[in-house]
């Protein structure tokens, strides 16, 4: 079975947590003291991720290390219906590829405000505020013209792709970091439509869509 | 700003606060710490940490109990809160993770002592819906003037990290300190006895603080990781509820905000504030 080295707060786990939850997948969580214990900085931690850094899979021995990589293994492997990792398609490749970059950017500045203003993380705050509010308006942008244009996703698919996955948890967990999504209405209902796929779960922090569907 | 207001209730003044998680101080530098509205400087030195006002470069009261650093900004009028159920040897004693939540650190006690919300907030684990009433109970003074909530039962999906199925939950609440809030509840392998968690809330000014819980766990069945796993898992879902509040401090007149039978603690506890003369993190009532 699939062994998650996991921290519930980390948003890089979690996107691990609900791509196996959508797609059925089963998996076990090793749970890594993060914070305070800095675990993923020990000894029997750096042995299996170099980097010291969260999440790592374990899949019958193949271990992988970061999430946007993982997305990748994990959806052209598990996925029957190959739309989350559209693997035969180039030109969809290749926007998946470049929103996984861009998730990186978010982890960069929004993550990061957020275990400074949590974890007491120190990094130049400022700076990571106004890269986060640079990105969220490139992300604003991007799906307020998606939808004009019927696409509801942020590649031009019929479905969501690890691309949405990648990008969406620290988008939702940016006010914990200072950074209100107010301005980005675009993004607001891109996530309530991801919060709507079958199979979609939480962490601590992201809160379910309302019952309701959005007007 | 009220961030910048100073503290000038002696209550709070005169008593330990916990500036950090001694686990988490880098080695050999200078951490920064804020508590009632002043700036602290922590240095250790050969016989612990010597911790500075930076506003007057005076040194104030610090040692070390539990895990973490405590700083006492007046002259200490009494000793830390004692936990017996320290001195345990088949207890997990562990920090739980110190968290920084940009709310006052009187909304944070108040949150801690609310079951009302679990099956919203901490759905699955603390809570879920048919089963939302909470039952009433009891509220006193306890002889050493503490808030004592009795008699409160919860169905609980998930109660602890070790719970193998739903349960009825006992609890036991105590406001020991204005900042400072401990919970006893019924362990799910050793069903006679008590988990305890104590939260000592470090009110950095009037609407931001840190919840340092300390986790006095029976090791029957669990590690330390799990339980630390599970003490954030939790308090992340109240972070962004906390932060969401408004005001962001506490109001303290009874007619600001319209409590239900399910807050008889939590109207004790704002009752017992006014008593104590606390106003910082608080909006006083007006009389």
């Amino acid at each position: 079975m699939i062994k998650l080295y996991d921290y519930e707060l980390s948003g890089n786990c979690y996107k691990l947590r609900l791509l196996m939850s959508i797609l059925g997948v089963d998996y076990e969580t090793v749970p890594v003291d993060f914070y305070p214990g800095r675990e993923h900085k020990s000894d029997w931690f750096l042995r299996l991720n170099p980097l010291g850094q969260l999440p790592v899979v374990d899949d019958d021995g193949l271990v992988l290390r970061d999430a946007q990589a993982i997305l990748v293994y994990l959806a052209a492997r598990y996925d029957p219906s190959g739309t989350w990792y559209p693997r035969d398609d180039p030109r969809l490749l290749g926007e998946v590829s470049q929103w996984l970059a861009f998730a990186d950017g978010i982890t960069a500045t929004a993550s990061a405000a957020r275990l400074h203003d949590g974890l007491f993380y120190d990094v130049d705050i400022d700076a990571c505020r106004a890269g986060a509010h640079r990105l969220f308006r490139i992300l604003d942008e991007h799906l307020w013209f998606g939808e004009q244009e019927g696409r509801d996703w942020l590649c031009a698919a019929a479905a969501p792709t690890i691309a949405d996955i990648a990008c969406f948890p620290y988008v939702m967990l940016s006010e914990e970091g200072g950074i209100s999504r107010q301005d980005y209405p675009a993004i607001r209902r891109w996530c309530d439509r991801l919060k709507r796929v079958d199979g979609f779960i939480v962490m601590s922090g992201i809160f379910p869509a309302s019952r309701a569907r959005a007007a | 700003m009220s961030q910048d207001r100073s503290c000038n209730d002696p209550v709070l003044v005169n008593d330990w606060h916990i500036i950090a998680d001694l686990a988490t101080l880098p080695q050999g530098q200078t951490h920064r710490a804020r508590l009632l509205g002043v700036d602290l400087a922590a240095r250790e030195s050969r016989t612990g940490y010597a911790v500075t006002r930076l506003d007057t470069n005076e040194p104030v009261a610090a040692t070390e109990r539990y895990g973490f650093l405590w700083a006492c900004l007046g002259t200490p009028e009494r000793d830390i809160v004692a936990i017996p159920e320290t001195d345990e040897p088949d207890r997990h004693i562990i920090t739980g993770g110190s968290i920084g939540v940009r709310v006052s650190g009187l909304r944070a006690v108040e949150n801690f002592l609310d079951m009302g919300h679990f099956p919203f907030v901490h759905t699955g684990w603390l809570g879920e819906e048919p089963h939302t009433e909470v039952q009433p109970y009891q509220v006193r003074l306890t002889e050493g003037g503490e808030v004592l909530a009795t008699e409160c039962r919860f169905f609980q999906p998930a109660a602890s990290p070790t719970a193998s199925g739903g349960m009825m939950v006992d609890y036991i609440y105590k406001v020991v300190r204005p900042y400072t809030v401990a919970l006893y509840k019924s362990n799910p392998v050793q069903t006679d006895r008590l988990d305890v968690i104590f939260l000592f809330v470090q009110p950095v000014d009037e609407e931001n603080c840190v919840a340092h819980p300390l986790l006095c766990y029976l090791k029957d069945g669990i590690d330390a990781a799990g339980v630390r796993a599970f003490m954030q898992l939790i308090f992340g879902q109240d972070k962004p509820i906390l932060e969401n509040q408004y005001p962001k401090r506490l109001p303290l007149d009874p007619r600001a905000e319209t409590p239900i039978r399910a807050d008889a603690v939590s109207v004790y506890y704002r009752r017992w504030l006014r008593d104590h003369n606390v106003r910082y993190g608080a909006i006083p009532a007006h009389h």
